[in-house]
């Protein structure tokens, strides 16, 4: 057999094991987490604040982390809709296609993007202590919010830049202003608002560097803009680090539905795109 | 005078306008921002001082950061030596020799890989890579190891830097005209031979850019890595050493770098470093990757 053919099949060979190792990672990480997690659960866990003596493995739940985690998600997703929807349909309706302005734009949203949350967490932190601000549930939703909006922007971009200029020719016809052309726009990358959001609820909830600064930690739920907040991540990484078996084990709990909850995300993401994409002109 | 509609059209104009600046100007505010945190120590070290003396004394006042740049390096290093290769090949065969039905199966597991917190990561890590590491391979290398090394780290960013990576190179490899293959493959090359000499040819410094992207992810990625590495301020000498990088520093000593101005300083020093490094490797990267994108398109 000539060189070429050996060639091939060895590296054929190779492809599919190296994308059998994406389902291997996908399947090792699901396992090792659910498996450890499980035995952990209980319905205390989701359902029950920590109560005296928690860490040192007496009795209580992560219901503080949960709360606190919402808190900051739903917060930030909303403040992130209202900032990243105005600059999309800015950017793909009153500039055109070659502005320059947009370049400039979308490429510092992609640079935002890339930008690690520790370092967002490290800036607002020194905001927050030039203002005089204490670690609270305001500051983590402020970071998390400047965290998520480059990619509420640059994945509803995507969407908005395939959006067909014929569609608002044809309102500019019918009298309507740049603005008013907004109706349009939104309903054709509605799928893609739909899915943007899925995705920055997914990095929000498992941001862990951003909040630490800023958020802070606490084991109660807050009930003011003021106070600190507990969150997901931070709650498996400090019950991680802690050397008492039932502490740890409280870990894997927390952090299997921190894992359940991203992968229902991220399934609810892929059925909205197949299902609105078929209304798409 | 004009109509209603028209203000109207104007204000939002304006309104949207003012949005999209003002998230541009949080670049330039988070690099002032940080220099001037960190300007107290810029102050009393020279910046070569400050990068390449290895001595990590806050309390005395001697802040080397070569320990936490080399720990940075090592764990970045291993990350895309072990996965570059995995991501290149993955990405070939879904773009070249894969049915379609395939993708479907894998672009899921992507996502799910894409979307895992970093701190689900860590756990991962702790639980399945270090046993394996001080139970099964360094005991063929080395004495002795706690498994919280550098290669840990190495692996675990590694995989969480593998859909970026694939995703990206999928994006290049379906951005070259199909003709190209096909004019290979008629003068007989195989499928292999094709994406050896053409494929990978037309996509050489995307793939460049690529990597460069994927790097500066893993420069900043913090909790995955504080949980695995070890955390010793220490340049790591092999794989099987621990090492601390940079965010590791900044996320561990966050509380009580309050009490003491230098320390606070030295700390955003360290995030204005991976602020700068990572700017800069971004915007190379997007600029060529833009520009990828429009010669194909």
């Amino acid at each position: 057999m000539k060189f070429k053919f050996i060639e091939e099949r060895l590296f054929k060979l190779l492809m599919y094991l190296a994308t059998l190792a994406v389902f291997g990672f996908v399947v090792s990480i699901i396992w090792t987490i659910v498996s450890r997690g499980w035995g952990a659960m209980s319905w205390d866990m989701v359902s029950k604040l920590p109560g005296g003596g928690f860490y040192v493995g007496k009795e209580g739940g992560f219901l503080n982390a949960i709360v606190g985690s919402l808190y900051i998600v739903g917060a930030s997703t909303l403040l992130g809709l209202l900032v990243s929807i105005p600059v999309v349909f800015y950017m793909n309706v009153y500039l055109s296609k070659n502005s320059r302005l947009a370049y400039v734009a979308r490429l510092a949203y992609d640079v935002l993007f890339g930008i690690p949350s520790i370092v967002y967490g490290a800036f607002a932190f020194t905001i927050m202590i030039y203002f005089g601000m204490k670690t609270s549930l305001a500051g983590g939703i402020i970071v998390v919010t400047l965290l998520i909006v480059p990619i509420f922007i640059r994945s509803m971009d995507e969407v908005a830049r395939t959006f067909p200029r014929e569609l608002l020719d044809a309102a500019y016809s019918l009298g309507a202003t740049r603005f008013e052309t907004i109706r349009v726009v939104l309903r054709q990358i509605m799928p893609g608002i739909a899915t943007a959001t899925l995705l920055s609820i997914g990095r929000a909830i498992g941001d862990a560097a951003g909040v630490m600064f800023t958020a802070g930690y606490t084991d109660s739920i807050p009930t003011s803009l003021s106070q600190p907040a507990a969150t997901m991540p931070l709650a498996v990484f400090f019950q991680m680090s802690s050397p008492i078996k039932e502490v740890q084990n409280r870990a894997y709990a927390a952090a299997m539905v921190l894992t359940l909850i991203v992968l229902a995300l991220s399934v609810a993401g892929r059925l909205i795109t197949n299902r609105f994409s078929k209304h798409r002109v | 005078m004009i109509s209603l509609r028209a203000l109207k059209d104007r204000t939002a104009g304006g309104v949207m306008f003012f949005l999209t600046i003002a998230s541009l100007l949080l670049v330039v505010a988070m690099g002032v921002g940080l220099y001037f945190k960190s300007s107290p120590v810029l102050a009393d070290h020279s910046l070569g001082e400050l990068l390449f003396s290895s001595s990590w004394h806050p309390m005395k006042g001697e802040f080397g950061f070569l320990p936490f740049l080399m720990g940075t390096l090592w764990v970045t290093g291993i990350a895309v030596i072990l996965f570059l290769p995995v991501a290149l090949l993955a990405a070939i065969y879904l773009t070249e020799y894969a049915r379609p039905a395939v993708r479907k199966y894998v672009f899921p597991a992507l996502d799910i890989l894409a979307g895992l917190p970093s701190v689900i990561y860590g756990v991962w890590g702790t639980l399945l890579i270090i046993p394996w590491i001080s139970e099964w391979l360094a005991p063929h290398f080395v004495e002795f190891s706690t498994g919280y090394t550098a290669l840990a780290g190495g692996v675990v960013l590694g995989v969480m830097i593998l859909p970026l990576m694939v995703s990206l190179f999928i994006e290049l490899f379906t951005s070259v005209p199909s003709e190209l293959r096909d004019a290979s493959t008629s003068l007989g090359a195989t499928r292999w031979q094709t994406v050896k000499r053409v494929v990978l040819r037309k996509s050489v410094t995307g793939i460049l850019a690529a990597v460069v992207l994927a790097v500066s992810r893993a420069f900043g990625e913090t909790i995955a890595v504080l949980m695995v590495c070890g955390n010793l301020p220490e340049v790591p000498r092999s794989i099987f050493n621990a090492c601390y990088p940079l965010p590791a520093l900044i996320a561990n000593n966050y509380g009580e770098m309050l009490s003491f101005p230098q320390y606070e300083a030295a700390l955003m020093f360290a995030a204005m470093i991976l602020f700068v490094v990572i700017l800069l490797f971004n915007l190379i990267s997007r600029i060529i990757l833009y520009r990828m994108e429009k010669r194909f398109a």
